[in-house]
């Protein structure tokens, strides 16, 4: 076995680092597809350094360590160190594994865009800032990534800037999580006034005898500020379906897979202060709650087939929240991983389907593709089975965990599990909707619209991502609490949450779950497998509820008019009001004032010799009598 | 035996300096200002001559000493100036020489 030194891990982040500088310079050199595979390459080379380097967790003989690459800031104990623990490593596996596969995916993605190698240098650059995320030992570390994802989240979503909606959501997703980071920034600010370090191992340490009071529950309540930004949830969630204007491999990398569960990874990450603050967990479990099911139920009313898998993204992100609000931090990095497996899995298939509808994305216009794209068809149907929680897809078992540890949270934590439950049952309801709106059916196709299968690099992503969304499930089952042995020296010293004991309520728990499954996707699919008359008559059946649905709840019409408006003729006021009248005015009057004072006393300056003599004698008589009226002194 | 005392002096040093100043003031030609400027700095060693008569000392023939040193040296500077425009301009009147109007 290949003994790697941890010194070593810092290939991890210099190889995709390294592919975004060389595609930077010689991308447009390189061409397609060359600039795709190097990037891949760059991805898969991340992968490989970092699963030779976490084989010491799998086998129980790691042990969490810090390696130091340089000082940085060393008296806030902040330098660029890597953190490798069981928690960093699986994260680094999972950004690194599905990142490798959406890399590979977009090369046949992006065939034939003008911009493809200027694609693959941000997708790297990407890669390269989630993994000083995860890898960080220290907040400050966190941050530069925290910030720099948010950076390729922008640049990718506004990728095709020349579509004007394209770029005013890139500029949406940079603005609203701005929000959120201010809330984090404030969080590293108190972490630091009250450490005097931000290193994880400083802080976490001296944790429990330095905070008192409400010093935790301020600093866990700012942090869960910042990821709630990052993680699109109730307020700030708004940014992610407009992100969905960016092409589809980066709605699956960015804003399903990996950084968009850069909030849970933090709260998960910090949860020793959070030990220390229940009543800021029990508000990111119900943020978490409420944004699941809100989200869930504007899912339903979509047509868009990216907007529903991104509302998805949104209500399977507040099940994540949910679960480490309740302290189940094993079980809310699991539903991420297998998350990240299904979800990319879904919207790569999506990718698939509009790829071969022409760029169409409007599930209307859809139906019937089983027959023109069987492995699409088949790999989604799996994604679909296992983001609705059946058994024994991926799904089923993170979900399960989550619902099954709120609920044995008790108290107002029931009502939460409830919430979940429904939740689980609208789930299964939107997917399986979505799945025979697009794959069963009559074709529903607009003319001159041939539906093929994609090419081979599409593909073969989507086959690998099917087994592990079928597979991923299996490590942590209630039978074989793998995972959560795997992480345990991630989370030394915090009290985890519990599924109950008893095995007769866990088995009514996930029959439960199940049971709310199958009968979400039992409805979707008596509803739309019929004719579209029959299933706008299904619609209309809702009322009114089905256009809040389609609308959102017109969230963004109400966040345009409490708070954008408001802040444009703040602006305009300031522009064209204070800044051109008053500053501008005052700048201008001091240029007049100056003017006319040299234009009312330039006559003195007459260039004629004489005339100055006359003033000087004139000053020399006057000078003269002064002194002889006033007398010498 | 009418007494000339020192007022004498000055009530004549005084004239002068008035007739130098009216001339530096009236007349456009620099070289007869030039003149006129000579004749103040006269009026003005007449009194320092007829002080240090009266109080009895040599401090005023010092002082006048002065004076004509730097007014030679003045004269010098002057007239080179002077016959450096009239070659330029061809004229040494000084209305005419008001490139420096505000």
């Amino acid at each position: 076995m290949i003994e790697l030194p941890t010194e070593a891990l810092w290939l991890v982040i210099a190889f995709p680092l390294g592919g975004a500088l060389l595609l930077h310079f010689a991308g447009r050199w390189l061409g397609e597809p060359l600039a795709g595979y190097l990037a891949s390459a760059a991805s898969l080379a991340a992968l490989a350094v970092a699963a030779v380097a976490a084989v010491p967790f799998f086998t129980g003989e790691g042990h969490p360590s810090q390696s130091l690459l340089w000082e940085w800031m060393p008296a806030v104990g902040a330098s660029f160190e890597i953190s490798w623990d069981p928690l960093s490593a699986l994260m680094t596996l999972v950004v690194t594994g599905v990142g490798s596969l959406i890399h590979i995916y977009s090369v046949g993605y992006m065939h034939g865009d003008p911009r493809f190698a200027r694609f693959f240098t941000y997708l790297n650059l990407f890669t390269a800032s989630m993994l000083t995320l995860v890898l960080a030992g220290n907040y400050a570390m966190l941050f530069v990534g925290w910030e720099l994802v948010g950076l390729c989240s922008y640049l990718l979503i506004s990728f095709w800037f020349t579509r004007p909606s394209a770029a005013s959501a890139g500029k949406k997703a940079f603005v609203v999580n701005r929000i959120g980071d201010f809330g984090f920034l404030i969080a590293l600010m108190l972490i630091f006034s009250t450490f005097g370090t931000l290193s994880y191992t400083g802080v976490f340490d001296r944790a429990a005898q330095e905070l008192s009071g409400w010093a935790p529950t301020i600093i866990g309540l700012m942090l869960a500020a910042g990821a709630v930004g990052k993680s699109a949830q109730i307020p700030l969630y708004v940014w992610l379906p407009d992100a969905m204007e960016g092409p589809t491999p980066v709605s699956a990398l960015i804003h399903a897979a990996t950084m968009v569960t850069a909030g849970v990874y933090v709260i998960a990450r910090s949860a020793p202060i959070f030990e220390l603050a229940p009543v800021a967990s029990g508000v990111v479990a119900a943020v978490g709650a409420i944004t699941a099911l809100w989200a869930a139920t504007i899912a339903i009313g979509q047509s868009d087939i990216k907007r529903v898998l991104a509302y998805s993204t949104i209500s399977q992100l507040g099940y994540m929240f949910l679960a480490v609000g309740a302290t189940a931090y094993v079980a809310g990095v699991f539903h991420l991983m297998t998350h990240a497996f299904f979800k990319a899995l879904l919207f790569l298939a999506a990718g698939s389907v509009i790829h071969a509808m022409g760029g169409r994305q409007d599930m209307e216009e859809m139906g019937g593709l089983r027959k023109a794209m069987p492995v699409t068809f088949v790999t989604m149907g799996v994604g679909v089975v296992a983001i609705a929680g059946i058994p024994p897809l991926a799904g089923f078992w993170s979900k399960d965990e989550i619902l099954s540890v709120v609920f044995n949270q008790g108290g107002w934590y029931t009502a939460l599990w409830l919430i979940g439950l429904i939740t689980a049952l609208l789930t299964a309801f939107y997917m399986f909707r979505q799945f025979v709106m697009v794959f069963l059916g009559k074709p529903r196709w607009p003319e001159g619209v041939t539906p093929h299968e994609s090419p081979r690099s599409m593909t073969v992503p989507l086959v690998i991502l099917a087994i592990l969304s079928v597979a991923g499930g299996l490590v942590n089952t209630p039978f074989r609490l793998g995972l959560e042995h795997f992480l345990e020296p991630s989370f030394e010293g915090v009290r985890l949450g519990h599924p109950p004991e008893g095995v007769g309520l866990v088995l009514v728990l996930a029959a439960l779950a199940v049971g709310a499954g199958v009968v979400g996707a039992a409805m979707a699919f008596f509803a739309y497998h019929r004719p579209p008359e029959a299933w706008r008559r299904f619609q209309s059946g809702f009322g009114k509820l089905w256009g809040w649905w389609e609308n959102a709840y017109g969230v963004d019409d109400a966040y345009g008019a409490m708070l954008v408006t408001p802040g444009r003729r703040l602006s305009e006021q300031t522009a064209f009001g204070v800044d051109m009248k008053v500053v501008d005015g005052a700048v201008n009057g001091v240029a007049w004032l100056v003017q006319a004072t040299g234009r009312l006393i330039r006559p003195a300056q007459s260039g004629l010799v004489r005339q100055y003599g006359l003033w000087f004698g004139l000053g020399l008589v006057a000078l003269l009598i002064w002194i002889l009226v006033r007398g010498v002194a | 035996m009418l007494e000339v005392t020192p007022g004498w002096y000055m009530t004549l040093a005084a004239a002068l300096f008035v007739l130098g100043l009216t001339g530096v003031l009236v007349r456009r030609n620099a070289l007869v200002m030039f003149m006129s400027v000579e004749l103040m700095l006269n009026a003005v060693n007449l009194t320092f001559v007829a002080a240090g008569r009266a109080a009895g000392v040599l401090d005023g023939q010092v002082a006048v000493f002065f004076v004509l040193v730097v007014a030679a040296a003045e004269v010098v500077v002057g007239l080179a100036i002077i016959v450096a425009i009239f070659r330029r301009r061809e004229t040494a009147s000084v209305d005419e020489l008001a490139a420096l109007r505000g």
